[in-house]
């Protein structure tokens, strides 16, 4: 089992924060999500160009660098923790369905990010539906990919990323029963990795303030009342952390036990995150409330993600099923 | 020897030298004797003290080797609880602080199990605010003397060697005149009452100390330097909580998930998902330790983030007993005079509290991780820079 970051890891991270922080830091993020198509598109170009961030996890043969869940992991704590606006978790998770199952066709596509890809989620939903150049939907064990079709956008809780109603269907592009059961753990893998970068950004918001933030002639965070809360968000954050990099190392080593520990993983990081980033506004005060402070954002978004694969209780379900209770 | 060879090795020893009954924690005198023979056993196999330095008498192998032993060592429970506070807290600060002598002495016999050893920190007015304490020690011919009592000493009862924090100055500063010594526990002047608690036993005990003298050569580190000794001492106690050195594993534990599990009704759905909780919450916990103990051998020391997961495993615990009790209802708390299921629940509800205040509170452990892991402001403190002698103490002001 492997729960510490390798050194490449490691330098992965800086490069992808220290690229996160430069171009897409919060005002950033503010103005692409009041534009018109809901995210940078320079932004992007750079991801997937400078960083090869698209083509991460896309097999070699195909144009990718072949990475494993782990560094991809590694990223997507990233994006969230930046709240990156736009299609990246979208085309992600029809990079693992297309690995998983096999694809040849669209992955280069994906790899080189020329293609904007997204996937059903349940109810017709899709991530990014409206700017997808693809809509991927299960279908058994079938994977059908559609070009076109119907796309309906919806009013999101989270500014930060859109959604839309979508037509499943398309042809068939790839067949694996194994590959969409593994996909859909893999589903429940990502979106922690990028819950986990919510949590970790909530927590260093407010951590942050509490150093700064002054009443009754003290900082607020020498208070125990505010001291005592931000160590137990610490604690969810060490849990939390622990887990996704459990669950991405199971992805990529020990897919015996990938389907527990994605199934964990959603039911205890999807919780901590939102929990911690509600703390976070709170402890804020007021200004936490107001449009103009951060904090709502990081709310939004751990709640949308929360329920992104369904309601909570379906992975406390799945993880009874699987603990054989 | 490669790791699964390793492994293997040590599941054979302790399939044939592992005691079969489970211990009911601090155990008697002939318990103690029991536990010292397995010991002597244990080191002689090579499975005690794995990571230690092979000069004072470890094995000098890497952490690597002490989980594959710890991960074998989970099936069984080892009659180890009377050596966990000198395992875990008491050795580790001599070989990190102790002067070549003192390792020599003292280390292979801890490890071997020879000598029992105790920590002598609290006092009845300075638990939580261990700084505070009052013990005296006073230079002499050749030594110390020492005078005042501590509490909540767990194996006292049992201790050869004692950790003792001494108040050597008190015109400076309650952190500046502290000093750390090893006492001999069996020295003219040493008194040790059990003390019952909770669960209606004696898993600690309150120690006078009249007079007792102390040799020069016992000092540990320097004199003056007692609270930086101390606060070692401390990381490596919760470091060694969390991760259950010297605890036994959950195997035997009624309110743990493997055994709830069995004993309740997963067809009602609410207890289902009650399960699926206390699953959840020992699952984050575990690898949360996992992963502390691998940034260790890589090389990075989880200092005060070892706080955290002490502060975790207490409310795992307080949780776990909480949820097994409810689950059974009314035979938790009314059960036949043998025990059996009820008088585990009954004990398990009891002894609950103990890990939330023993090893540092969790309101202490909230303060260290939000003051050392997070960096926030301090409290504004009033005792940093006044002499120890002109500060309060419960009783109203010191004569």
């Amino acid at each position: 089992m492997k729960l510490v970051l390798t050194t490449e890891q490691q330098e992965l991270r800086q490069a992808v924060r220290g690229f996160l922080a430069a171009a897409s830091p919060l005002p950033a993020v503010r103005a692409a999500m009041e534009s018109e198509g809901g995210h940078d598109p320079e932004v992007y170009r750079r991801i997937n160009g400078e960083l090869g961030l698209s083509g991460l996890i896309v097999p070699e043969e195909h144009g990718g660098s072949g990475a494993g869940y782990a560094e991809l992991a590694v990223v997507l704590e990233e994006t969230g923790a930046a709240l990156l606006p736009g299609p990246f978790l979208a085309t992600t998770l029809a990079a693992i369905l297309l690995r998983e199952t096999g694809d040849k066709e669209l992955l280069p596509g994906i790899a080189d990010g020329t293609t904007v890809a997204t996937v059903v989620l349940d109810g017709n939903r899709a991530l990014n539906g409206a700017e997808a150049d693809v809509v991927l939907s299960i279908d058994g064990d079938r994977v059908r990919a559609l070009r076109g079709g119907e796309r309906t956008a919806l009013t999101t809780l989270d500014p930060t990323r859109r959604q839309a109603l979508v037509e499943p269907g398309g042809d068939v592009v790839a067949a694996s029963a194994e590959g969409v059961a593994r996909a859909r753990d893999l589903f429940a893998v990502a979106v922690a990795a990028e819950q986990l970068g919510v949590l970790r950004a909530s927590l260093e918001a407010i951590v942050a303030y509490g150093k700064v933030r002054v009443a009754f002639n003290r900082f607020i965070g020498s208070y125990q009342g505010v001291k005592h809360r931000l160590a137990d968000m610490h604690c969810k954050l060490e849990q939390a952390e622990s887990i996704v990099r459990h669950a991405a190392w199971a992805a990529d080593e020990a897919p015996e036990e990938l389907a527990s520990a994605a199934a964990l993983a959603q039911v205890y990081v999807g919780r901590a995150c939102f929990e911690v980033a509600r703390d976070s506004l709170l402890l804020h005060g007021g200004i936490g409330f107001t449009w103009e402070h951060d904090a709502h954002l990081f709310y939004k978004r751990a709640k949308a993600d929360e329920v992104l694969l369904g309601p909570p209780r379906i992975h406390r379900a799945r993880l009874a099923d699987l603990l054989e209770l | 020897m490669d790791l699964e060879d390793y492994r293997q090795r040590a599941r054979a020893w302790l399939e044939a030298n592992a005691p079969g009954d489970r211990p009911e924690g601090a155990p008697d005198e002939s318990g103690v004797a029991a536990a010292k023979a397995f010991m002597a056993k244990l080191y002689d196999a090579g499975y005690s003290g794995i990571t230690w330095p092979q000069q004072w008498g470890g094995q000098g192998l890497t952490q690597a080797e002490e989980r594959a032993f710890a991960a074998e060592a989970a099936r069984f429970t080892l009659p180890t609880y009377v050596f966990s506070i000198g395992l875990g807290m008491c050795g580790p600060t001599l070989v990190d602080l102790g002067t070549d002598e003192q390792r020599g002495r003292f280390i292979r016999p801890l490890l071997r199990g020879e000598e029992i050893w105790c920590q002598l920190f609290s006092e009845p007015g300075a638990g939580s605010d261990v700084a505070a304490l009052q013990t005296r020690a006073t230079a002499t011919d050749g030594g110390w003397v020492v005078d005042g009592q501590k509490v909540w000493t767990s194996v006292a009862q049992h201790a050869d060697w004692g950790l003792l924090l001494t108040r050597t100055d008190v015109e400076v500063p309650k952190h500046k005149g502290l000093t750390m010594f090893v006492v001999d526990m069996h020295a003219p002047g040493v008194t040790v009452r059990p003390l019952r608690d909770m669960t209606g036993r004696a898993h600690f005990n309150e120690i006078f100390f009249d007079g007792v003298h102390i040799p020069a050569e016992n000092l540990v580190g320097q004199v003056g330097d007692g609270w930086s000794c101390a606060v070692t001492t401390l990381l490596h106690e919760r470091l060694s909580i969390s991760s259950g050195v010297g605890m036994g594993g959950q195997k035997d534990n009624p309110v743990a998930f493997d055994a709830l599990r069995t004993t309740v009704d997963t067809g009602d759905p609410v207890v289902r998902d009650q399960l699926v909780e206390l699953y959840v919450r020992s699952r984050a916990l575990a690898l949360f330790n996992q992963r502390l103990a691998q940034e260790t051998k890589a090389g990075i020391f989880p200092g005060a983030r070892g706080s955290a997961a002490k502060l975790l495993l207490a409310e795992l615990t307080m949780f776990q007993a909480d949820l097994a009790t409810s689950l059974a209802g009314p035979e938790a708390v009314a059960h036949p005079a043998e025990g059996g299921y009820g008088g585990g629940l009954a004990n398990a509800i009891s002894l609950a509290p103990a890990m939330a205040l023993g090893g540092g509170t969790n309101e202490i452990m909230r303060n260290i991780v939000g003051e050392r892991v997070l960096n926030l402001p301090p409290e504004p403190r009033t005792d940093k820079n006044v002499p120890f002698k002109d500060l309060k103490t419960s009783g109203g002001l010191p004569s």
